[in-house]
């Protein structure tokens, strides 16, 4: 507890903007197979540092086979609110789920160049307390940590619904379930909110067995994949509305509404639509009504190819599809990074008009076809996909690993873990940094980052920006 | 000295700093009234959920005083309903001040029911609490004066000094964090929300045994 909030809690995301930069990175090094433990990587950042742009220190996990993925603060600027009650926690600890263990890691970084485990919980205790297993995505909220959960209970994730559960932001205790009336949904994946307009949005990629051996293709084919978000009372814990974007429309990943609080918007990525291979973003938004409305404003077209050029998973298709595997927002709710992770591009959509994004700026880097270099010259593998935005909005952070065996079947000839970076111009464009460019050790992927200090899919804002 | 600090100037002062001393703390709730007007695009806004807020902190110091102001009819008992008082705000103050979580249940209200959340955070801090010694020491110097009054009239005098404790605190309280909040929104800007911010939990809990003694203090050797 600190006598005064943390001075990474910003009221607004506009003095979020204003804050002084991140000067580490924190990024997810995973090992593909089990062989080795996983880890964190500390990234120094620090501009003008001789260790720029290069891992200082790591911490290793005692276990084996966790696969991280997704991982976060276990407070952020949210503990501004009075309702809250948390205005003097520590931006401290990284809640860092293994997705494939449902081991959760609690990593104390205060001092980022000594970072260590503070506390672990095991799968057993989860298993318990929640009845939902293979965590994910990681938000600090109201009521404390919450964090969702793609499989629910047995062994093989399916033995009822998979759900939030919500944890102690100062002891990590697991509390319980978070769903009081979960409606409709039955898969999960990511969720955010706005929490004075007191509203949550869950989306759904699949079952664990739709995705912990590899992607099904005829689950895919037959649309078995997630193609809804739910819209939920974040205090009444009740799901008000299920939206179907059709089912064609697989895999509805990342949430990322609007960082303002007034607005009752944001997006929606999808991976694939299977009608055609596109790659699709939705808008989703509040209508006068209060009925929740959504509307595909975003389409990536499949690049043709040579069936030779494929791995097997594509060859029948004799095209590349985007494959939109992550969405970042910038605080000033001004673009939208969209990684296509199969094209190798990452896209820069100005959405000042959320109904009608344009396309500001685009990087080719890796992809199944195409695999552009980076401009130092060295190989990218996979593509473009966890991507983070810093809090001014002038750098934007990549890795390129989707998820162990995705990698595998997209990716049949591709190894390796990369972290790069690209500068976003004054009235916009991305431009790859030339000397930002980190190889991860060797048979560790990367995937997602977080920034020191908070980032743009880490915190949200009880303050509208002025 | 005692008789200084228990006169009844004294102890309507103490009700003010209380208020004072409540309204200043973000923790009560003056962010909401920025958060507020901001949300809405609408300088109105700010009086109105001050005011929300106030009738929630209000109506927590009335359910607190006014059980304390219908025991008159036990007067003889009055020293033993003092002391009992007393203790049990130094109780609260120990218990906040080893339990130093919080409250989780506040965490459930919907953000736009700002008077039952100013209420229920009333509750849960002990606020109410803090002002019992204070007002039954004004009510007690009150019995003295009127002399042997019938316990009815006396009691109805008791339940017009409560509610003027509470309108008197309330009033002080929603003053201080109403310029606090007018200031950040008018002039400030939100950067010096979280610079105003405090953590008060300690004092606060400090603050609730120092009462409680001094109800029970005076209680004794006072009136």
């Amino acid at each position: 507890m600190n006598l005064r909030p943390d001075p990474t809690f910003h009221a607004s995301p506009k003095l979020a903007m204003e804050a002084p930069i991140e000067n580490y990175a924190f990024t997810v090094m995973l090992s593909p197979d089990g062989s080795q433990s996983d880890g964190i990587a500390v990234i120094d950042l620090k501009p003008g540092s001789d260790t720029y742009g290069e891992i200082v220190h790591q911490v290793i996990v005692p276990n084996k086979g966790d696969e991280f993925h997704h991982f976060g603060w276990n407070a952020c600027s949210s503990s501004l609110s009075p309702m809250s009650g948390h205005a003097f926690l520590e931006r401290r600890y990284l809640i860092v789920p293994g997705i494939r263990s449902s081991r959760i890691y609690v990593v104390d970084v205060k001092d980022p160049l000594k970072a260590h485990i503070h506390k672990t919980i095991e799968p057993e205790e989860l298993f318990a307390k929640t009845g939902y297993s293979r965590p994910h995505t990681i938000h600090c909220g109201p009521e404390g940590i919450y964090v969702s959960c793609l499989g629910g209970g047995g062994k093989d994730g399916t033995d009822g619904p998979p759900g939030i559960f919500i944890m102690d932001c100062e002891t990590f205790e697991i509390i319980g379930q978070y769903e009081m009336d979960r409606g409709k949904q039955d898969k999960h994946y990511d969720f955010w909110w706005n929490l004075p307009q007191d509203y949550m949005v869950s989306s759904e990629w699949g079952l664990p067995p739709q995705f912990e051996n590899g992607i099904v293709p005829e689950d895919l084919l037959s649309n078995k994949y997630g193609h809804s978000i739910h819209f939920w009372d974040l205090r009444a814990r009740k799901n008000i509305q299920t939206m179907d974007f059709g089912e064609n429309y697989q895999m509805a990943l990342e949430i990322r509404p609007a960082h303002d609080p007034t607005k009752s918007y944001g997006f929606c990525g999808v991976v694939v639509d299977t009608t055609n291979l596109q790659g699709a973003i939705f808008t989703w938004w509040r209508d006068d009504d209060g009925v929740w409305q959504s509307k595909k404003t975003i389409t990536i077209d499949p690049i043709p190819a040579d069936a030779d050029d494929l791995p097997d998973l594509l060859k029948g298709f004799g095209a590349v599809p985007p494959l939109v595997t992550d969405i970042d927002l910038s605080l000033d709710d001004k673009y939208l990074y969209v990684a296509c992770w199969g094209l190798g591009e990452m896209h820069q959509y100005d959405v000042t008009d959320p109904m009608n994004p344009v396309l500001a700026g685009k990087v080719e880097l890796g992809g199944i076809v195409a695999d552009t270099k980076h401009p130092n010259g060295k190989d990218f593998a996979f593509g473009p996909q966890m991507v983070e935005i810093s809090r001014d909005g002038k750098r934007v952070y990549w890795t390129n690993s989707l998820y162990s065996t995705w990698d595998d079947q997209f990716y049949p000839n591709d190894e390796g873990g990369q972290m790069v970076m690209a500068d976003v111009g004054e009235n916009g464009g991305l431009t790859l940094n030339k000397d930002f460019y980190i190889d991860f050790p060797k048979g560790l992927r990367s995937h997602q980052i977080r920034l020191e200090g908070g980032d743009c899919s880490t915190d949200s804002f009880c303050y509208p920006s002025v | 000295m005692i008789a200084e600090m228990t006169s009844v100037t004294a102890l309507w002062w103490a009700v003010l700093f209380s208020g004072f001393y409540h309204g200043v703390n973000p923790g009560m709730g003056w962010p909401l009234a920025v958060s507020a007007a901001l949300m809405e695009r609408d300088h109105k806004a700010l009086p109105r959920a001050l005011a929300m807020l106030a009738l929630g902190h209000f109506l927590a110091m009335i359910a607190i005083l006014l059980p304390f102001s219908l025991m008159i009819f036990l007067v003889s008992w009055e020293v033993e309903i003092r002391i009992g008082a007393g203790l049990l705000v130094i109780a609260m103050g120990i218990y906040l001040l080893i339990n130093r979580r919080h409250p989780k249940f506040l965490a459930r209200v919907h953000p736009a029911r700002l008077a039952l959340w100013s209420f229920l955070a009333a509750m849960a801090h002990g606020a109410g609490l803090m002002l019992v010694p204070i007002y039954l020491g004004i009510c007690a110097i009150g019995a003295d004066e009127v002399g042997h009054l019938a316990a009815q009239a006396l009691m109805g005098n008791n339940i017009i000094t409560a509610f003027s404790v509470a309108a008197m605190h309330t009033l002080s309280m929603t003053v201080a964090g109403g310029v606090i909040a007018v200031i950040i929104y008018a002039w400030l800007g939100l950067k010096f929300l979280s610079r105003t911010w405090f953590n008060l939990d300690v004092v606060w809990a400090l603050s609730l045994i120092l009462v409680g003694l001094f109800g029970i203090y005076s209680a004794y050797f006072g009136h």
